[in-house]
């Protein structure tokens, strides 16, 4: 059991769990969406006695919090007990598309060559993952959610306006994958 | 403790991204250059039974543990905020290959220095607040 809980899961079983939380976080009179945790975050670091926005009771938004800190937690338990020992089976073709922007594929989560100290320490590596993480950040909010609120929850519920956000996403991801990480690397 | 069931949830939502890879800056390369149905598949499943567990639990009017009868807000029926924030987002999205959810199970993975994208996540979301009366929504 425990070694295949250690294999990476596929598709389906991850897909069919995320529609279970989704239901189970109903269940427990919540929805479903992790980008408004960082503006509660905000508000716990005192943005609100500047700015409207953050001016609300985050007590409301505890068990999203919690949420966050299960997730942390989830991630531990699946680089410890749970480590899978094959590296990740990434398509021939994106090992060719990545090697052409000079990033080797290294069979681990995410390249070292990107997250590792050497890159996060050089100006550029560290405006690099700033940037990205406020384009991320601003992008949600604005959007009104992210990849939880409105490809899951949103869609499920056949909202417009999350297939447009979701429409948005990848509008962004194309051109940042194809026009702008070229120019980028 | 009341909160537990959270935690719970988080876990268990945590351990399906990082298992599933999800979390992988890889994956996401993958998904965006049409390589691969890994994520696809994943974000598929995940609304058509999303979908139908939101059509069953309408129709029956299903209860929460609190006993109030599930109901969902419907958003707001207007164009730019979707487009642009969305839009903005998947730049980032592709760039750090993390959502909001994945960079916090990437430090838990071990990925330290998503930090650092999470911090910029921040100070995005703060961003927002301050100019949130100038943006077309």
């Amino acid at each position: 059991m425990l070694n295949l809980l250690k294999q990476p899961w596929p598709w389906y079983t991850s897909g069919t769990a995320i529609a279970f939380i989704m239901v189970l976080l109903l269940f427990y009179g919540k929805s479903f969406g992790f980008s408004s945790n960082l503006r509660t975050l905000c508000t716990l670091a005192g943005a609100g006695k500047k700015v409207k926005f953050f001016d609300f009771d985050w007590r409301t938004q505890k068990w999203n919090l919690l949420f966050l800190m299960g997730a942390v937690l989830g991630g531990i338990i699946a680089s410890t007990v749970l480590k899978s020992e094959q590296p990740l089976q990434l398509s021939e073709a994106t090992i060719k598309d990545l090697q052409t922007l000079g990033i080797n594929f290294d069979g681990q989560l995410n390249p070292a060559q990107l997250f590792g100290f050497d890159f996060i320490t050089s100006p550029k590596g560290f405006l690099i993952l700033l940037l990205g993480g406020i384009l991320v950040g601003f992008g949600a909010r604005y959007a009104g959610g992210c990849t939880s609120g409105h490809a899951i929850s949103g869609l499920s519920n056949m909202q417009i306006p999350s297939l447009l956000a979701v429409i948005g996403f990848f509008i962004g991801g194309l051109v940042m994958t194809h026009f702008l990480l070229p120019i980028i690397f | 403790m009341k909160g537990f069931k959270y935690i719970t949830a988080g876990i268990l939502f945590g351990l399906i991204m990082a298992k599933s890879e999800a979390i992988s800056w890889y994956r996401i390369q993958e998904m965006f250059r049409f390589q691969s149905f890994h994520m696809y598949g994943i974000i598929f499943t995940a609304v058509i039974l999303g979908a139908i567990a939101v059509y069953l639990i309408k129709k029956f009017r299903v209860r929460d543990t609190q006993g109030n009868v599930i109901t969902f807000k419907a958003k707001n029926r207007t164009l730019s905020r979707y487009m642009i924030g969305g839009t903005i987002f998947g730049l980032g999205w592709a760039l750090t290959g993390a959502c909001p959810g994945p960079m916090f199970v990437n430090v838990g993975f071990g990925y330290w220095t998503m930090l650092i994208v999470i911090f910029g996540s921040l100070i995005g979301t703060y961003f927002y607040g301050v100019i949130i009366d100038k943006l077309p929504h």
